[in-house]
């Protein structure tokens, strides 16, 4: 699924809205998304997961064509992790990360 | 780095402002566009916010991992997992952010 196809969706269940304001209230939830691990701050919507800003070290990696060294600077990534209801909906009901 | 978490209900009071909807027609389309992106996850298909990041679904084999605090071993069952892929601007942006709060 594509964005202008959510958009789509979206409009067709609402059909008192215009196109525009269904494409602005996407945009409103993923910039507002966006703005928020800009500022290095999480993300938290249950059941749906959580976005994040993780870190990652300095390393040394390889030009996997020539083999040759290169040295990675460390940076900020960002970073989802499935919520437990979506996890439990990927698999058959049940949350893989559940001790039993 | 000092953190604060943005729920829905920050995301519901920017969508009162910014688009003038009423709160609860505003928590109505929040809980649809994420509840969507569930839907075709379960599915298997891909979810692609272009300038946003791609929301991938993956399997996973059974494997046998490790308590890291203990070192036992222990048995991971097969499972789906998504991974969200950023996209080059938001990379970019939070990238950039970091970096000039650090200079």
């Amino acid at each position: 699924m594509l964005r202008s196809e959510l958009i789509a969706r979206l409009a067709e269940e609402n059909p008192t809205l215009k196109g525009r304001e269904v494409e602005r209230i996407v945009d409103v939830i993923f910039d507002e998304i966006a703005a928020a691990l800009e500022r290095g701050d999480r993300v938290e919507l249950r059941g749906f997961g959580a976005f994040s800003v993780r870190k990652r070290d300095a390393r040394t990696g390889r030009n996997p064509r020539t083999g040759n060294a290169v040295s990675v600077e460390a940076k900020h990534v960002p970073f989802f992790k499935a919520g437990k209801e979506l996890r439990s909906r990927l698999n058959n009901g049940h949350d893989p990360e559940d001790r039993d | 780095m000092p953190e604060n978490t943005l729920t829905r209900a920050d995301i519901v009071d920017r969508l009162v402002q910014k688009v003038g909807l009423t709160k609860q027609d505003s928590s109505n389309f929040l809980e649809r566009v994420l509840e969507l992106v569930c839907v075709e996850l379960e599915r298997d298909e891909d979810v692609k916010f272009a300038r946003f990041g791609n929301f991938v679904v993956r399997r996973k084999k059974a494997r046998v991992g490790r308590n890291p605090k203990t070192g036992e071993e222990a048995p991971i069952s097969a499972r789906r997992v998504v991974s969200f892929k950023p996209s080059p601007l938001l990379r970019q942006r939070v990238e950039a952010a970091q970096s000039a709060r650090r200079d």
